[in-house]
C-alpha cells in the first residue's frame, strides 16, 4: 500500500485538489483578516460562480478559462455591491448580525438557484477535460495542472496588491487599526466592500478552474467551503501564505486518508487534523496573535 | 418568586392551547417550534450568556437522539431511562469538548468553527458506524404507552415540550440570578478581566458548555421520541446547529425568552412562505433568507431587543443599555 506508485500520483492529485481548496480559502481568509467575520455566503457565492461558468460554455460556447477573464471582474462587483449595499448596513457592525446576514444570503443564493435551474447536477464537456501529461510515475490531469498554476498566479497578485497598492495598504491598515485608518481619511465601507469584492473574485476564478472537471448543482459549493473554513484557521485566518500552503497540505491529506481510511470516512481525516491542529497551536501555522 | 412570574405566565399560556384547538397542523407546528426553542436555549445560555458562539449543537442534539435510540432499539431500555440517558450523554460530549477547547485558549472565530469540526466528525463517524445503522438509521419501534414515551394524540407530546421549554426557562433564570450568572456574562464581556478579578474562567466556560449541551440534548431525545427515527444527516446534520443558534439571535441573544421568541418567529416565517410559495422548490426558502436578512437589519439586537427599545420610547424611558458582545 506504501508503494511510490499509489502514494506519489495520490500525492500529486491532492496538491492539484488543494490548490482548488486553496482559492476558496484565499477569498474566504481575505474577507476574514480585514472584516473579522465569517462569509458563511461562500459557498453559495461559489456554486453561483459555477452556475455562471456553466451557462457561459453551455449558451455561448465560452471556454471556462476565458470566462474567467469575464466573470472574475463581475463577481468582484457583486462582493462589492453585496458587502457595501446589503451586508453591511443590515449588519450594524456586529459580529452575529454579520452571520446571521451572511448565513440569509447563502440560504437566498443557493435556493434562488434552485428554483431557476432546480436540483439537476449539470456537467461540461471540454476536449481537454481528460488529457493527462505524465510527472515522474504519475498521469495528472491538464486541468488539475492549469488549476494549480492558476492559484499560485492569483495568489501571487493578491499579494502583491496587498504589499505594493494604495487600496492594498489601505486594506491593511483597515484590518490593523479601523478607527486609526478612519482618521487618516482611508474610506473604511469602501475597503471592507474593495476586500468583500476580492473575495467572492476569488471564488469565481476557483469556479472556472471547477467546471471542466467538476459537476454544479444548486448545493456543489457547500462541499469546498467547509474545507475552506479548515484551511484558513490552519494557515492563520488572514494569512494569504498561509491559505495556499495550508489548501495544498490539506488536498493531500484528504487524497492520501481516503486511500488508507476509504472514500466514506476520507473527510475525517481533514477534519481530525483541525481539531488536533487547534488544540496544539490555536493561531494556525501562520497566523498572528488572534 | 417574582423572577420565576413571567416564565410560569409563559408556559401557562402555552399550556393552555390544546383547550381551543387539537389540530394537529398546529400542535405540529407548536411542537417543532418549541423543540427549536430547547436547542436554541442551550445555545442561549453559552452563546448569548457566555459569548462562546458555538457552530456545531448538533453534536449534542445528535448525541442524545442516538442515545435514546440505540438504547432502547439495541439494549431494551425503557424510553423514560433513554432520555436520561441521552441528556448525559449529550452533556458529556459538552463537557469533553469544553475541555479540550478551552483547555488551549480557542476564542471567538477559533471555537466556533471547532466546534462545528466536531459536529462533523460524529456525523461522518454516525453515516458509517454500524451501531447507529449507518446510511439506514435508526428507526424506534412503534409502541404507543405512555410508559414508552409514546403517545396516540400529539397533545401529550405537546405538553411535555412545553414542560422541557420551561424547565429550560428555569434553568437559565436561576443562573441568570446566581453568581455562576454574574461570572458567565463577566467572562462574555472581558474575559482578562473577569481573570485578573479572580473568576476562574475556564470552569466557568466548562459549566456553561455541560449545561448547554445538556439543555439542547433534551431536544435530540425529544426528537427521536417525537418523530422515532434518525439518521446521521438528521441527529448530526448543520440544520439543528443552524436553528438552534438562528432562534436566540433573532429572538434576542443573552435574554431568557429570546430562544423562545425567535424559535415562534422563524417557524411562523418559514412556514407561512411555504404556504404562500406552494410546490416551487426553494421559493420559499428564498423568501425566508431575505426575511431573515431584514430581520437582522431591522432589530439588530434581536426582537427581545426591538421590544425593549420600543417599550421604552413608548413610555418614555430611557432604552436599557445595548449590551456587549466579545
Amino acid at each position: 500500500m506504501l508503494s511510490p506508485v499509489i502514494l506519489v500520483p495520490a500525492v500529486l492529485n491532492g496538491l492539484m485538489t488543494g490548490a482548488v481548496y486553496a482559492l476558496v480559502a484565499l477569498g474566504l481568509t481575505l474577507i476574514y483578516g480585514v472584516l473579522h467575520i465569517i462569509n458563511f455566503a461562500h459557498g453559495a457565492m461559489l456554486t453561483a460562480a459555477m452556475f455562471a461558468a456553466f451557462f457561459a460554455y453551455a449558451l455561448l460556447g465560452l471556454d471556462p478559462y476565458l470566462a474567467a477573464v469575464l466573470l472574475t471582474p463581475l463577481f468582484f462587483l457583486i462582493g462589492y455591491a453585496l458587502q457595501r449595499f446589503v451586508i453591511g448596513p443590515a449588519a450594524h457592525g456586529e459580529d452575529r448580525n454579520f452571520l446571521l446576514v451572511t448565513l440569509g444570503l447563502a440560504v437566498v443564493i443557493e435556493n434562488a438557484l434552485l428554483y431557476f435551474f432546480h436540483a439537476d447536477t449539470r456537467t461540461i464537456n471540454v476536449p481537454y477535460a481528460f488529457d493527462v501529461i505524465a510527472i515522474g510515475p504519475a498521469f495528472v490531469a491538464v486541468p488539475r495542472v492549469v488549476a494549480l498554476g492558476v492559484v499560485i498566479a492569483v495568489a501571487a497578485a493578491l499579494w502583491t496588491i496587498m504589499q505594493w497598492s494604495d487600496t492594498g495598504k489601505a486594506i491593511r491598515a483597515v484590518a490593523k487599526e479601523k478607527l486609526g485608518a478612519e482618521l487618516c481619511g482611508v474610506d473604511v465601507a469602501h475597503v471592507y466592500a474593495v476586500t468583500f469584492g476580492l473575495g467572492t473574485a476569488c471564488v469565481a476564478v476557483a469556479a472556472c478552474l471547477l467546471i471542466p472537471t467538476y459537476y454544479v448543482n444548486p448545493t456543489a459549493g457547500e462541499a469546498f467551503v467547509l474545507i475552506a473554513f479548515t484551511i484558513v484557521v490552519l494557515g492563520g485566518m488572514g494569512s494569504i501564505a498561509g491559505a495556499v500552503i495550508g489548501g495544498l497540505f490539506v488536498g493531500v491529506v484528504e487524497s492520501l486518508s481516503s486511500i488508507f481510511l476509504g472514500q466514506s470516512l476520507g473527510q475525517i481525516g481533514i477534519f481530525v487534523m483541525f481539531i488536533v491542529m487547534l488544540l496544539i497551536r490555536p493561531n494556525g501555522l501562520f497566523g498572528a496573535r488572534a | 418568586m417574582k423572577a420565576y412570574l413571567p416564565i410560569a405566565f409563559a408556559v401557562a399560556l402555552l399550556a393552555i392551547v390544546p383547550f381551543f384547538t387539537t389540530s394537529n397542523v398546529v400542535l405540529n407546528f407548536l411542537v417543532m417550534a418549541l423543540l427549536i426553542a430547547l436547542a436554541g436555549q442551550g445555545w442561549n445560555l453559552l452563546g448569548g450568556y457566555g459569548g462562546q458562539y458555538s457552530f456545531g449543537h448538533a453534536a449534542f442534539f445528535g448525541t442524545a437522539a442516538y442515545a435514546t435510540a440505540i438504547l432502547q432499539t439495541r439494549y431494551g431500555v425503557n424510553a423514560w431511562l433513554g432520555l436520561l440517558a441521552g441528556v448525559t450523554a449529550g452533556a458529556l460530549v459538552g463537557a469533553v469538548i469544553g475541555t479540550l477547547t478551552f483547555r488551549s485558549g480557542l476564542k471567538g472565530a477559533y471555537f466556533s468553527l471547532v466546534t462545528l469540526a466536531f459536529a462533523e466528525v460524529l456525523r461522518i463517524i454516525a453515516s458509517v458506524a454500524p451501531i447507529t445503522g449507518a446510511g439506514v438509521g435508526t428507526l424506534i419501534r412503534l409502541d404507543l404507552r405512555p410508559e414508552a414515551f409514546q403517545f396516540q394524540s400529539r397533545v401529550p407530546f405537546y405538553w411535555i415540550a412545553v414542560a422541557l421549554v420551561g424547565l429550560s426557562l428555569v434553568v437559565v433564570r436561576a443562573i441568570e440570578n446566581s453568581r455562576f450568572g454574574a461570572y458567565l456574562v463577566a467572562v462574555r464581556e472581558n474575559e482578562d478581566a473577569a481573570s485578573a478579578l479572580g473568576i476562574d474562567a475556564f470552569a466557568v466556560k466548562l459549566g456553561a458548555m455541560t449545561i448547554s449541551a445538556a439543555i439542547t440534548a433534551a431536544a435530540g431525545c425529544f426528537y427521536a421520541q417525537y418523530f422515532l427515527f434518525i439518521d446521521a444527516a438528521i441527529a448530526y446534520g448543520p440544520w439543528i446547529s443552524i436553528d438552534a443558534l438562528l432562534a436566540p439571535i433573532v429572538g434576542g441573544a443573552g435574554t431568557l425568552f429570546g430562544s423562545l421568541l425567535g424559535a415562534l418567529v422563524i417557524k411562523t416565517i418559514g412556514e407561512t412562505t411555504k404556504f404562500v410559495t406552494g410546490d416551487a422548490p426553494g421559493l420559499d426558502l428564498v423568501i425566508y433568507g431575505l426575511l431573515l436578512v431584514g430581520v437582522v437589519g431591522l432589530a439588530p439586537r434581536g426582537i427581545a431587543g426591538l421590544l425593549a427599545t420600543t417599550i421604552g420610547r413608548l413610555f418614555g424611558a430611557a432604552a436599557p443599555p445595548e449590551p456587549k458582545h466579545g
